[in-house]
Formats: structure tokens, sequence, C-alpha cells
């Protein structure tokens, strides 16, 4: 007799309903006509600022409400307003438009077959350089790989950069990483991961170490919204709640991952900072177009560490203004119009628009800016292909393959360190490459 | 005792040691060395585990040092890369090596790659200690012996101790390794060696010679087996609790084999294993684990491509069976006496 192995359907219990599957599907396809108007972008300036020392729960109202800090006419307003000098504020400006610079270079470069892959960051500056703008230059970021803006915030050479991104025989990390996951340890950057979130559960247990150690430095980890789904995750916040760690959580919430809107993620039911509240730590949720408003945030969060308040989650809203990478279409499952009318703009203009409406910079000032900086990741970038651009051979020795996988190489690598240069030399014989 | 053991002791004095201690002197002693150790996971603390191999430690060191976690393997691993990326030295445990899988990631595509990802910007010199393997009636989830999954992954150490004194020695080697190593306890001989026999009563550790621990500081290294007994008719690959069960038998036998303890699986002494085949001739590997794609299989290929002239018989596996552990059929499924004695017969008859 065969064994039944569906479960019976139907309705075994007289007239309840069948259950239903819910699916979530986004508002807007290609093609769609799209309405924000179900966003509430709440005015800049209302929300209150508690004391970086409040219990955690004060902070509940800032993780369903939204801090912003440059208003509609450009000026910065309410108590989050960090009150950043012209200066600092031209910094990031210019911080922010080398990122975007830079990531047109290197998307370009990829086009022309100089790299397999790049990943732009375009719309998610302000996040990047205003969080690294609030740290101290020392503290560990554990970062994902949208945020070479704090490289670039921290004065990591353009050169190495490429360098890294074209795999070549200067590439820091021996061509082994995937481009964009760059590796800095001098500039408090950690190295990064294509598993996702991962670098959560790292960034509490580097904050964990430092509070051992009663050093000062704080870590600050990123992550993505849809992949504050994963185990990691949660893990992270359950240890930094429970030891308390001087960690600072970041969730850019870019309303997309790959093509997955946020709704995989359970952004239907919640706000991503609201997830703080379920763990008993402090939560923001910040405009991340708003470069004052991240950096306020950031401030806060960091202090708060410093001070022995332990962890912030901060959600950062924002919009993925590109495609995931060079590999995705972004306009193959959402509309084209999400971008244009996406209610929180451009975080490059609206700090510019701040910076000339106070009357510390003009549109003439940008123009020269944006040429000088063009012209800049230009020359790093002739400087990186003398080192060679992927597949052109200029990369490092076929030995270093097997180096570092363990601290000394043992007989079973060094075995197939052998093999691997003897079929080098049957197959490329003209081969003048540098050493093994 | 071997060679390298013997120079390992520096004449010190010894006390007769069951694992657990041997385990926890290792721990004292390494923590007493260096303040960048750091010791956590479920009811390490104030407890001293749930095997009691940190008692006392939490006490001595403090809170900041040896602490309870949540019930979090993921956690538990990745805060420890964290914290070895800062520059720490952490010792997590595993309460059951069955519960590893939720940490595996950080494991596997972490703490394994951290070195080579970083070139060496960023390190992970974690020794995850986790007691394993079978014979305490533990059920499925108690009793696994997951060493294949880690020998597969570049950038891990496997290390596996038999004997008290091999157990204090490689994990204070694994500890001060610069790379990230699973210490696997087999938790079958925490408390005495184990012949195989269920129903025969257990031994503990006294009077048995490698229960006989030396006073402070030594280490065995990383990648160099010990023969727990010369022979010339056959040689036994094993580790952990099956060794001693195979010393049982083949003495039971009165065979005159050689019984390798292979003590680290990554990196392995093939250079003793290979020795020992060109002299017998033939090859017998025990584990524990179930059989298919177990290390077992890499050890028989081993053999085969660097000794194969030497050969005059199959190499054989003993092996659990690819079952889950079963919890009321433990000891059928156990790899005894009986399935190590029929391979023995197979392997001197030809």
């Amino acid at each position: 007799m065969a064994e039944k192995t569906a479960p019976d359907t139907g309705r075994v219990r007289g007239n309840l309903p069948p259950l239903e599957l819910y699916v979530p599907e986004p508002r807007y396809r290609p093609g769609d006509v799209v309405d924000y108007s179900h966003l509430p972008v709440p005015p800049a300036g209302q929300l209150g600022r508690p004391d970086e020392n409040c219990p955690a729960s004060e902070t509940w109202p800032m993780t369903t409400d939204m801090i912003r800090v440059l208003d509609e006419e450009d000026r910065a307003v309410g108590p989050w307003n960090p009150g950043l000098d012209a200066e600092t504020l031209r910094r990031m400006l210019r911080t922010m438009a080398l990122t975007r610079a830079f990531d047109d270079r290197m998307y370009r470069g990829q086009r022309q077959g100089k790299t397999s892959f790049y990943m732009k960051c375009t719309g998610e500056e302000a996040i990047s350089v205003a969080h690294a703008h609030a740290l101290a230059h020392d503290d560990m970021v554990f970062p994902t790989y949208r945020q070479q803006g704090i490289l670039i915030s921290r004065g990591y050479p353009l050169v190495e950069m490429v360098n890294q991104i074209y795999s070549n025989r200067a590439d820091k990390l021996k061509g082994r990483q995937l481009p964009v996951m760059y590796s800095a340890k001098d500039y408090g950057f950690f190295s990064i991961s294509g598993n996702l979130a991962t670098q959560y559960p790292q960034a509490v247990g580097w904050a964990m170490a430092s509070a051992i150690k009663g050093d000062t430095r704080i870590a600050t980890a990123f992550v993505g919204e849809g992949s504050s789904a994963e185990g990691d995750f949660h893990a992270a916040m359950t240890f930094a709640a429970v030891y308390n760690a001087p960690v600072v959580l970041n969730v850019v919430n870019n309303q997309w991952a790959i093509s997955s809107f946020s709704g995989f993620a359970g952004a239907e039911r919640t706000t991503f900072a609201a997830r703080a509240a379920g763990y008993g730590i402090a939560g923001l949720r910040v405009d991340g177009n708003d470069a004052l408003a991240v950096y306020a945030a950031s401030r806060w969060a960091a202090d708060r560490a410093r001070a022995n308040q332990g962890p912030t989650l901060i959600e950062h809203f924002t919009y993925r203004a590109e495609g995931h990478s060079t590999s995705d279409d972004p306009s193959a499952y959402r509309s084209a119009q999400e971008r244009e009318e996406w209610p929180l703009g451009d975080p490059i203009m609206r700090l510019k628009k701040h910076l000339i409406a106070l009357g510390e910079w003009s549109e003439a000032q940008q123009e020269a800016m944006d040429r000088e900086l063009v012209e800049q990741v230009k020359v790093a970038t002739k400087e990186a292909e003398k080192n060679g651009v992927l597949g052109h051979g200029l990369h490092h020795p076929f030995h270093t393959m097997f180096e570092d996988v363990f601290e000394e190489l043992p007989w079973h690598l060094e075995e197939q360190a052998a093999q691997a240069i003897r079929e080098r030399e049957i197959k490329w014989p003209e081969w003048k490459g540098e050493g093994a | 005792m071997t060679e390298e053991n013997a120079l390992s002791l520096h004449d010190a004095p010894t006390r007769s040691m069951n694992m657990i201690e041997a385990i926890n002197d290792a721990l004292d002693i390494m923590m007493a060395r260096d303040p960048d150790i750091v010791i956590l996971g479920e009811d390490v603390g104030y407890f001293g585990g749930v095997f009691r191999a940190t008692a006392g430690l939490q006490k001595r060191y403090g809170r900041n040092r040896v602490f309870d976690s949540p019930i979090n393997e993921c956690g538990i691993v990745g805060a420890a890369v964290g914290m070895a990326a800062y520059g720490l030295r952490p010792v997590p445990e595993i309460q059951f090596a069955d519960y590893i899988y939720p940490g595996l990631d950080q494991l596997v595509s972490e703490a394994a790659r951290m070195r080579y990802r970083s070139a060496g910007e960023f390190t992970s010199p974690i020794t995850i200690r986790s007691p394993f393997g079978g014979g305490i009636f533990g059920g499925q989830t108690h009793s696994q012996s997951p060493e294949a999954m880690f020998t597969h992954v570049a950038g891990l150490k496997t290390v596996i101790p038999a004997t008290p004194h091999d157990a204090k020695g490689l994990l204070i080697a694994a500890i001060e390794d610069n790379d990230p190593v699973i210490f696997f306890e087999p938790k079958r001989i925490y408390n005495g060696p184990f012949d195989g026999y269920y129903d025969k009563p257990s031994r503990t550790w006294k009077g048995h010679p490698g229960s006989l621990v030396p006073e402070g500081y030594y280490k065995i290294p990383l990648g160099k087996a010990r023969i727990v007994r010369e022979g010339a008719a056959l040689t036994v690959l094993s580790y952990g609790t099956m060794v001693h069960v195979a010393e049982a038998v083949l003495a039971e036998k009165g065979i005159d084999a050689e019984i390798i303890d292979l003590r680290t699986l990554v990196p392995l002494d093939m250079a003793t294993v290979e020795k020992s085949v060109e002299k017998t001739g033939k090859c017998l590997v025990i584990h524990e684990a179930t059989r298919t794609s177990g290390f077992g299989a890499e050890l028989v290929t081993l053999v085969q491509e660097r000794c194969f002239y030497h050969l005059e018989a199959p190499v054989e596996r003993v092996t659990g069976f690819d079952t889950p552990y079963p919890h009321s059929l433990e000891w059928a499924y156990f790899p005894g006496p009986v399935r190590i004695g029929e391979a023995v017969d197979r392997l001197m008859k030809e």
C-alpha cells in the first residue's frame, strides 16, 4: 500500500476560512508610475534629542520617526543640528563628491574590462562619509561593500583602492578578494566578507575586546537592510545587549537587496531601527540622505558607546540609486521613476545647497571641485594601471596563492604550490613574471 | 612514551590526571602566562562548564576573561573572530560538537580565511574547544564526530588528543598557534581509557602512562603523530577514543601492529604514516565518525597514493555507520572490537 505523502487539504474544520500565505510585493514594478505619498517624510528639526546617557527606552520615538536636520530651505534646524563649521561641511561635501567620482570611474573601468566587478554607492555617500567624520580616526569600522566613503574619508590612497579593484601585482590583498572587498587595518577598516552580516557579531566581539582591555576605541558595523534577516544580525544584537558592548550597529536601508525589496527583510511590519527595542538597546532612525543628520546620529551613538552606555542601532533610510553591482540590471525589477522621485533627494546636492545657503559655497566652486576630483581619480587610476589590470598577467606570483592559508606553509600546500608552478611553465612557457 | 613525548617532558615531575583535569591545567597555565587569552561559552564561567573543564578559572582570572555566553554559537564564534581581530586570543567552548553548526559559517567562511583574505592584516588565533564523539548515551545530538567537515576547510587546523598528557600539551600548542584550531575532546575518554566493550566496567586514567601529566608548561607540536605501539605486521591509523579501542583489540588478538595516534588531522603527519606503512605493508584506518566522505577516506587515499608499491593488502577502514547516532542502539553503532576485529582478520589473511 502506498504511503500517504501529502497532508489532507480542504476545510476539515467546518466553516473556518482556508489559511493564506502572504508573499510581499513591492509597490512598483518597471513601467509603473511611482507615488511616494505613503512614505512619511517628517519635517526637519521636529524630533527631540535625548541625552546620550539616557535609558535606551527613551529612544523609542526616534526609532519610528526620522531624524532630519536639513529642511526644505536648505537650513540646518532643530536639536539634532550638529553645528558643524563650514570647513568641516566643505570637507564632507568634497569627500562625498570624490566617492561619487571614484565610483563613476571604476564603473567605467569594469565596462572596459579592467576588472570583473564593481559596486557603486550612489545616493548613499552621506552615510559612510558623515559616519566616518563622526568617529575617532582609530575606531574600527566593520563595513559592507558599499562604504567606500569611509576609506576615502580616512585618507586611504585611491591608488591602493584601484590596485585592489584591478587585482594587480600591487594589490595589497594579493588578488585574492573580489573587487571592492578592501582591508585596511591601519585605517580602521575591517576586511570585507562576501558572506552577509558576518561582520556584525565580529564588530561586537571587537568592541567587547576593547572593553575587556579598558581601551577607549569603539567599533561600528554596517549591514544592508536585506541582510538584517540573517541570523548573524540577531546574534550580534543579543551579544551587544548582553555585554553592553561599545558598538554602533548601522543598518543601511536602501530599499533593495539585489532585486528583493525591503519587505523581504520584514520592512512592512516595522522599521529596522525599532528592532533595537526588543533587545533593550538604543535605536535611531535617520534620513540617510541628510549628511548632517547622519553625522549627528553617528556622533550621538559613538559618544554613548564611549561613555559605557552601550550599543545603538541606527537605521539609515536611503535609496540605492544604482544597481546592486555591475552584474545587476535594476530596470528589470523596479520602476525607473523610483530613483528620480525619491523624496529625500540626493545627499550631495542637499549638502551643497546647504553650504550655498550659508554663503560658504557656490555653484562655480562646486563645478571646479568636480572637475578637480575627476582629474584626481584619473591620475590615481592611471598610476594603478601601471601595476596591471585583471587578467592581463601582471598579478602576484603563483606561490602567493598558497601563502597565508596558514601562518606556515604545511607540506601538502608546498607540494601543491610546486604543481601550480610546474603547470605554469607548461601552459605559459614565455612567462617572464617575477618570482614563482 | 615516544621520543617526542619524552623530549617534551623536561624531566618535570608528573601528576596523574584525567583528561578534564589536564585541559583545565593547560587553560590555567596559559591564562596565567598570557593576559590576552579569554574564555567564553555557555556555562563556562561561574559553573565551570558542563564537563567542568573551565572550573575555577573565572574565580582566578575574573569575569573579564572567563565569562558565560548566550546560547548562540554564531555569536560565540563571531565575537571570538572580532576579539581575535582586536588582538586577543579567545578560547571559546562549544558545549557539544553537535552544536557547532550555527557557528559554522563564522568558522569556515570567516575565521578560516581571515589571514588569507586580508593578506595577513587580520588573523584568527582562536582555539575552539568542543567535546565530541559518542559512547555516553548522548543520543543523536550529543554524540557526533564532525571532524571531517573541518579538515575539508582550507585554513583550519583540527586537533584531537587521546590521553591527558597529550590533551594538555596539544591544547597549549593550539592556544599558542596563530591560526584557528578546532580542538575536539573525545568525551568518552574524559575520565578513563576505553576498550570498546560497553558492558565491561570503565577504567579510570589512574595507572595509564598517558595520564602522567608533567607539571607546568610544555607543548606537543601540532602536526606530529604519536606512535602508540611499535609493530611490524600492520599499521593502524586512528585518533581520540578509537586509539584505545584499537589498542585493546590488537593486544587481545596478539597482533604485532604499529598503532599511530594521529593527534592532528590538519596538518597531518604523513611522514610518520608513510614510514610505518612502508615497514608493515598493511594499513587499517579507524574512526568513529560516519563512513562516507569521512576523514578515513582521505587517509586511505593518501596511503594508496604514496605507499601503493609497499602495500600487501587493500587499505581498510573501520568507521561508524552512515546514520545519525541512535540513542538506544548506540553500542550497535559504535565501531567496537567486533568490527575492528573482522577488518584485522581480513587484512592479516592477505
